[in-house]
């Protein structure tokens, strides 16, 4: 221990010394401000940021550019939460969970409160994570290596567990909604043989897989935005604005043992190589749920569900500079582009891997404590401009929606660069449209669809290695399965699982919805039951040596069971059971002013001409028109918010050197960008 | 048939590939193409996240400096189907102004020599500007690496070997095949994402068996192989001016696979193992990373490229800056390019029929 400390300590003050130099805060306050800027943006995040910056770190002077870029990527979790809060938009992996409670609060009229609670919880889970780094980073390389392939599978699994917790009134259709999510994530060339589940090379794009960012803005997003605007209001129910940002910080405070906890939570799931950052806000929130005692809020805006959350993605980030500094393994994908980039700096002196603790001791210091200080900066920025960007939620919902399909169809086409991509998002959008309005939890589906990548290959990868030990001894074999890690984790799932289905009945992820008619949740019911059947006819075509046909066989075979159930249930129960649930029926939605379809076919209007006439072009159109004819605006202010829009569209697709997708005419005629 | 295809190519490329010398050496003095304000597209069909990111991010602020006109060039990320997408699209491409570049890797060769399905793309029509080679090294546990008996590895043929894979018609296939051709039963355990994965799974001794391209080995095994936790098996070795493979230059102090193979009973440096793996290895390594312009480049946008790279190479600083990040490997330009270009995608095709009956009867891979 004190040989630690005695190495820590002169490294740190000299990391220190680096730090506190006015040139380097400059550039850290520089990234900072360059990261808020891209962060608002859903979908783009870290990745997009740092290559914007990657042709300046060409022989940079290694602490500058790391103060640039780190100052960039520490924000990113933190500038995400805007969209989450305020528009239900999930910003990114890390900010998927405080979309449940933090779009309800907004919808209350408190979108400030929620958004300096979330800020708040942010810069302290972030510096907790750096004080905890800076000691555990000189122990931590063992101790990370102890985490193999069973014990990755066996957090992927604690993940998963957090499925019943929010699986709403009907347990059995949130652990089907999970399954669906896993079958989704399934699609594509299987990890092991490369067998193709749910797709064909005749017809490439799903081949590739469905990426994260289209399903979570399918899943989350679209169907807030559309039931908003058929509702034709603001966000916020009160014109007036309550809860100013204090409130939010106070609130943190009152939960300020909640916040340590899911900090910790934060950066030692984010050690951990290969999970990344896909479960630690889950875990985060199912934390929170579990050590709440009156549990009837969650989901309906209670703070808890911002603050844990919160606290544990920004020490997720310090954690995940573990895998990455130490082991030269990303843990996402900004991260590699972090370790690209330190390469690029100065003459290359820093190699990061397992030599950077004793080469660079000091180097790995300064990125910590840069992460730390960026957090602080980004924080008191953001904290800053919450209650006058909460004032985004008192404005007509018509006003915005446009902006914001925008917005959401160009973060969609990022991740793919391909038209299709438009599709997806519309195709998950319409089924999270339906999970939403018959009350199947879209929390479980986008868990079951994250997890369900790492699930399959560790399940694969685990059982393969322990067949081989099982050859060289019993023992060896069950050594291998059964470390104490992987007990420990066992024990706390199975306990987190009966507990959470426990209280499942009292947490209402969807809000309270009202039953109806027997008719509607049942064709959809039966709908779910088809896919669930072709995908296991489908994984059980692949040859039965292929280990690409297990996991989804698995997977389809269990949901079929639930649905099974269900399908006997709904016969016998009257209409009034809670397994009929439908928004249309009862409450906001079925009060709204405009139905469903002609809302969704403005969106689809927007699909279908860009198609024909590329992006740019078909926003035109679109924006036009709908600020015309649905928002009801005169032709000027129309016109003018139409290029208002174009405007700072193009502006970002310039400054990040993006393409928009083309239409049919593009393949005509050649167009100037952003044309094209 | 296809005796007859291959002998037909051989000679279009051959005519070809002189043309172009020839036009080459009576342009060189010429006019080149004027870059000024313009943006340069380097198109890389992986994610920023991978080696040919990092490879053409080294090279993108470079090639700036020294094309005619200073333009910028952005990497563009098109990642799709293990790089096929993007190869696919580059393909539709045809020349207009010289501001468009595409960066392959082995894993845009392996699918094409293989005959994937899904490739739309022929290397013929492309014009190489450069070419980027790497190495491999394999590596053990030290307590099985005791089992070695010099060069012979014949006492590794009773282990269990467990080996982190992203996939067997990959890059990968060069050291599956090159480890059973030694003798050893290797399980290939599929589903990483990155040789990076394989090196972990290997710190946490759950793989036994692995190998890295030269520039990880050098970061992330180095270490390792220091404090005492894995011993170097083999390089792959690397090629000389006459196509025989010689021991690795970044390696010089490792055995070579075939010094290895020589040494070890049962394992043959001819015949048609040993013709297909090495044709794959070449494929594979010596020239895996490669700039093209497109189908129809001039003769004018040919020679600036070709001089620009020339003007990189020659940079004073180069050989410090690019052996941290690339190796000490050559980068090849202007002829030598075109024949390197040629060695990795002009395979046999003997090699490519025992590979793919191979790939079928040991992993149940097909590509049909």
């Amino acid at each position: 221990m004190l040989d630690v400390i005695a190495t820590a300590l002169p490294a740190l003050g000299d990391a220190w010394a680096l730090i506190l130099q006015p040139i380097v805060l400059g550039y850290l306050v520089l990234g900072v401000v360059m990261g808020l800027c891209i962060g608002v943006f859903p979908g783009l995040g870290g990745i997009a940021g740092l290559s914007l910056l990657l042709p300046f770190m060409f022989g940079m002077d290694p602490i500058l550019g790391l103060a640039l870029m780190v100052g960039m990527v520490a924000v990113v979790p933190t500038s995400d939460t805007f969209a989450s809060v305020l528009m239900g938009i999930p910003g990114s992996s890390a900010s998927q969970a405080t979309v449940l409670d933090g779009f309800p609060m907004a919808k209350k009229g408190q979108a400030a409160r929620a958004l300096s609670a979330a800020f708040a919880s942010s810069l302290f889970g972030g510096l907790v994570g750096a004080s905890f780094l800076t000691i555990f980073i000189l122990v931590a390389r063992p101790i990370v290596l102890e985490f193999r392939t069973p014990e990755l599978l066996m957090i992927t699994i604690f993940g998963l567990s957090m499925v019943g917790i929010l699986a709403g009134r009907v347990a059995i259709k949130g652990i089907v909604a999970a399954g669906l999510g896993m079958l989704i994530g399934t699609i594509g060339e299987g990890a092991s043989s490369g067998d193709l589940r749910m797709s064909s090379y005749d017809f490439p794009y799903l081949t590739d897989g469905l990426k994260l960012v289209i399903v979570g803005l399918g899943i989350f997003a679209i169907p807030e935005i559309i039931s908003l605007l058929r509702q034709d209001r603001a966000i916020a129910k009160e014109q007036s604005l309550g809860g100013g940002w204090l409130d939010g910080v106070k609130d943190w405070f009152a939960n300020i043992w909640l916040s340590v906890r899911c900090s910790i939570i934060g950066v030692i799931v984010g050690v951990i190589p290969g999970l990344g950052g896909s479960v630690v806000d889950w875990i985060a929130y199912g934390h929170a749920v579990q050590t709440t005692k009156d549990k009837t809020n969650f989901g309906k805006g209670e703070v808890r569900g911002i603050i844990g959350p919160e606290s544990s993605n920004n020490a997720k980030e310090g954690g995940g500079l573990v895998p990455t500094l130490l082991f030269g393994i990303p843990g996402s994908g900004s991260m590699a582009i972090f370790i690209g980039a330190i390469a690029l700096l100065g003459s290359g002196q820093i190699e990061v891997g397992p030599a950077m603790l004793k080469n660079n001791l000091d180097i790995t210091y300064s990125i910590v404590w840069l992460l730390a200080l960026a957090n602080v900066v980004g924080t008191v920025i953001c904290i800053a401009a919450s209650g006058g960007i909460a004032k985004l939620t008192t404005i007509r919902f018509a006003l915005l929606a446009p902006f914001l399909f925008m917005i959401i169809s160009f973060a969609a086409f990022q991740s793919g660069q391909n038209l299709m991509d438009l599709v997806a998002l519309f195709g998950i959008g319409f089924l999270g449209i339906m999970m939403r309005r018959f009350d199947w939890s879209r929390p479980a589906f986008l868990i079951g669809f994250v997890l369900s990548n790492p699930a399959e290959t560790y399940a694969n990868q685990a059982l393969q290695i322990a067949q081989s030990r099982f050859r060289k001894g019993v023992d060896e074999g069950l050594d291998y399965i059964f470390s104490p890690i992987v007990i420990v984790l066992l024990i706390i799932t199975v306990v987190s699982v009966v507990v959470g289905l426990r209280q499942a009945k009292n947490i209402m992820a969807e809000g309270d919805v009202q039953s109806g008619t027997k008719r509607a949740p049942l064709i959809f019911l039966l709908l779910i039951t088809a896919y669930i059947a072709y995908a296991f006819y489908d994984a059980a075509s692949i040859p039965s040596f292929s280990r690409d046909r297990t996991f989804p066989m698995f997977v389809a075979g269990v949901c079929l069971v639930g649905c099974a159930v269900l399908i006997i249930r709904m016969m016998l129960k009257p209409e009034t059971d809670t397994i009929f649930a439908d928004r249309e029926v009862n409450g906001d939605d079925a009060e709204a002013v405009h139905s469903l379809w002609p809302t969704l076919g403005w969106f689809a209007a927007l699909l279908v001409l860009t198609s024909l006439l590329g992006f740019i072009l078909a926003l035109v159109l679109f924006l036009f028109s709908f600020l015309r004819i649905r928002a009801g605006l005169g032709m000027a202010f129309a016109a003018s918010y139409t290029a208002l829009g174009l405007l700072l569209m193009c502006g970002m697709a310039w400054l990040l050197n993006r393409d928009f997708p083309p239409g049919l005419l593009q393949t005509y005629v050649d167009l100037p960008w952003p044309l094209t | 048939m296809s005796f007859m295809k291959t002998t037909r190519r051989v000679a279009y490329s051959l005519v070809a590939a002189a043309a172009a010398t020839f036009s080459f050496q009576a342009q060189a003095g010429g006019h080149g193409i004027d870059l000024t304000g313009k943006t340069v597209e380097w198109i890389i069909p992986f994610s920023e996240t991978g080696g040919s990111a990092k490879w053409a991010n080294f090279y993108a602020p470079l090639l700036s400096e020294a094309l005619p006109g200073n333009p910028t060039v952005v990497v563009k990320f098109m990642p799709g189907a293990g790089s096929t997408k993007g190869a696919n699209f580059f393909q539709e491409q045809s020349y207009d102004d010289g501001t468009l570049i595409f960066g392959s890797s082995g894993s845009t060769q392996f699918p094409f020599l293989l005959g994937d399905p899904r490739v739309k793309y022929n290397y013929d029509d492309w014009n190489v500007v450069l070419a980027s080679g790497t190495g491999g090294v394999a590596y053990l546990p030290p307590e099985t690496a005791e089992k070695m008996n010099g060069l012979d590895a014949s006492g590794l043929q009773g282990e269990d070997f467990i080996y982190g894979s992203q996939g067997a018609t990959r890059l990968d296939l060069v050291p599956l095949l090159a480890w059973e051709m030694l003798g050893l039963s290797v399980e290939p355990v599929f589903g990483i994402k990155g040789r990076g994965d394989g090196r972990l799974m290997f710190e946490r001794g759950e793989a036994n068996i692995d190998y890295q391209t030269s520039s990880s080995y050098l970061k992330g095994v180095t270490p390792l192989v220091e404090a005492g936790t894995a011993v170097p098996m083999m390089s792959w070795g690397a090629l000389d001016a006459d196509g025989n493979i010689v021991r690795d230059p970044t390696f010089p102090d490792m055995p070579t696979f075939k010094e290895v193979c020589e040494a070890t009973a049962g394992c043959e440096t001819s015949g048609e193992k040993w013709d297909a793996w090495k044709a794959f290895f070449v494929a594979g390594f010596p020239a895996q990373k490669m700039v093209f312009l497109p189908n129809g480049a001039s003769n004018d946008a040919m020679v600036t490229y070709t001089a620009a790279f020339e003007a990189v190479k020659a940079r004073a600083d180069f050989a410090e800056i690019s052996s941290k990040r690339l190796g000490k490997y050559p980068q090849l330009t202007g002829e030598e390019a075109q024949t390197a270009k040629a060695s990795a995608t002009q395979v046999p095709q003997a090699a490519k029929d025992f590979v793919t009956g191979w790939l079928e009867e040991r992993y149940g891979v097909t590509l049909k």
